[in-house]
């Protein structure tokens, strides 16, 4: 290394040439990438989708899910005040967390309504329908989302055409502590939601996580997960907001009442 | 043929007799966090051995025009952006994988192997030797990498890559898994009996 190189000039020349290659090569791969990368994040929402239905056979290609996807689930949109499905949007096109981030389309919840921790609430939603291939109606398929102890989880929740049994529980992101809080993408924990009803007979959300082990046949409790307390109080508040009556509970009640 | 041999030693000389992790003992932290299974070890090890190839390339061809007063922030400059575009590339063509491996692929930027070639042989080198330095240490770094995959996902979840080789109580065959070789910790007793073994063969590498 010569001297030469210590020079105020010399430094900057090279920091700043070289900041700005680097700019290039970062920003050109980003860019060129960006259509790959979001046809991904489609593709794996279309496939949690598909998870949280049980329409997803083992080893799916690509082409399989997009195709499945297609054929089976139906995207509509849904104002949650009303609980009334809201025609002439494209449900595939509507993005609920930029709504949900734009005064204009969505909610400011104050302290006691915002149990999950979510801040703010699109007035719209996306529920899918999803049929089997004989064309019957098989299930709901919501969107939820809550805060647990590090992330904001977001998962699909399935349930039958009646409304309140719960097919699947599908929790798809989150940054929980692996191998504690992160269980809530365990399969074994995950099955435990199976069957289980969200609704008392009065139409009160009743999901109700317990620490430990939940009695055998109970309709409403679950398994709390152990050793990650805040992450399954993070569940539970997930459900008491969006089952509750800010969230999916007028468009489920309509529902329930159709069916 | 000096300059062959050189090569040669430079390529080979991290796997064993100069292993980053093992002798070294750098970049300990991202061996324990991605190793529970080798669909994302294998995939950390070429992504690390990448980002160190090139970035010492880059560092080397430039060498000579480094202000010492900033190498380092120049050095983690070049390698940041390597880094980004292997992020960018691994979320593009390798979309579950990437959720996976999460942010440890963003931490490579920190790993003590990178910076410590581009510091340690880079400034010094001519590109092809330091090119060549770089992929024998990412080759250092991924056989104790995949050492350690390969016993704690064989072990920890009864398969390897995915596929079942020790069939599970659960799933109806034998075999209970042992549940600590999913946990982070596992990897310090298998690097731990790692360099144990290596440094029984290899007596040089004792430290006094």
């Amino acid at each position: 290394m010569s001297k030469g190189n210590d020079s105020i000039s010399k430094t900057l020349t090279v920091v700043i040439s070289l900041c700005l290659v680097c700019a290039i090569i970062v920003a050109g791969s980003a860019v060129a990438l960006r259509p790959q990368q979001e046809a991904n994040k489609a593709l794996d929402k279309q496939k949690n989708i598909l998870l949280a239905a049980g329409l997803l056979p083992a080893e799916a290609s690509p082409s399989d899910i997009q195709s499945r996807y297609k054929d089976l689930i139906e995207a509509k949109v849904v104002n949650l005040e009303t609980g009334e499905y809201v025609e002439g949007i494209d449900a595939d096109e509507f993005d609920q967390r930029a709504a949900s981030k734009d005064p204009a389309t969505s909610i400011d919840l104050t302290q006691d309504q915002d149990v999950a921790s979510i801040k703010r609430r699109s007035n719209k939603a996306v529920v899918y329908l999803a049929s089997n291939e004989a064309g019957e109606f098989t299930s709901y398929v919501l969107p939820v989302h809550g805060y647990g102890l590090w992330s904001t989880m977001y998962a699909f929740v399935a349930l039958k055409p009646d409304a309140n049994t719960i097919i699947n529980l599908n929790y798809y992101e989150q940054g929980e502590t692996p191998g504690l809080g992160a269980e809530i993408e365990n399969p074994k924990w995950k099955s435990l939601w199976v069957g289980k009803k969200l609704f008392n007979d009065q139409g009160e959300m009743a999901i109700e996580i317990v620490k430990g082990e939940a009695p055998k046949g109970t309709e409403h409790k679950i398994d709390g997960l152990s050793g990650a307390t805040l992450t399954s109080n993070g569940v539970q508040y997930t459900f008491d907001f969006w089952m509750g009556e800010l969230g999916f509970g007028n468009y489920l009640k309509k529902q329930r009442q159709g069916a | 043929m000096a300059k062959n041999s050189e090569a040669q030693k430079v390529l080979f000389g991290p796997i064993f007799a100069n292993n980053p992790i093992a002798l070294q003992v750098l970049g300990v932290c991202s061996a324990l966090a991605v190793t529970s299974k080798m669909e994302t070890t294998v995939v950390m090890c070429i992504a690390l051995t990448f980002v160190t190839a090139f970035s010492s390339l880059f560092i080397s061809i430039i060498r000579n025009h480094i202000p010492s007063s900033v190498r380092i922030i120049v050095q983690m400059t070049i390698i940041a952006s390597l880094v980004i575009v292997v992020d960018q590339l691994l979320k593009a063509y390798a979309y579950d994988i990437a959720k996976q491996l999460s942010v440890f692929v963003g931490l490579i930027i920190t790993n003590c192997i990178v910076m410590g070639r581009a510091e340690a042989y880079a400034m010094k080198s001519p590109p092809f030797m330091s090119f060549l330095d770089g992929i024998g240490n990412g080759l250092g770094y991924s056989v104790v990498l995949i050492t350690v995959g390969v016993i704690r996902e064989l072990f920890g979840s009864g398969s390897l890559f995915g596929y079942e080789i020790l069939p599970l109580v659960a799933n109806g065959g034998w075999y209970q898994p042992m549940g600590l070789l999913l946990m982070p910790p596992s990897a310090f007793f298998i690097i731990g009996l790692f360099i144990w073994v290596l440094r029984t063969f290899r007596k040089e590498q004792i430290e006094k």
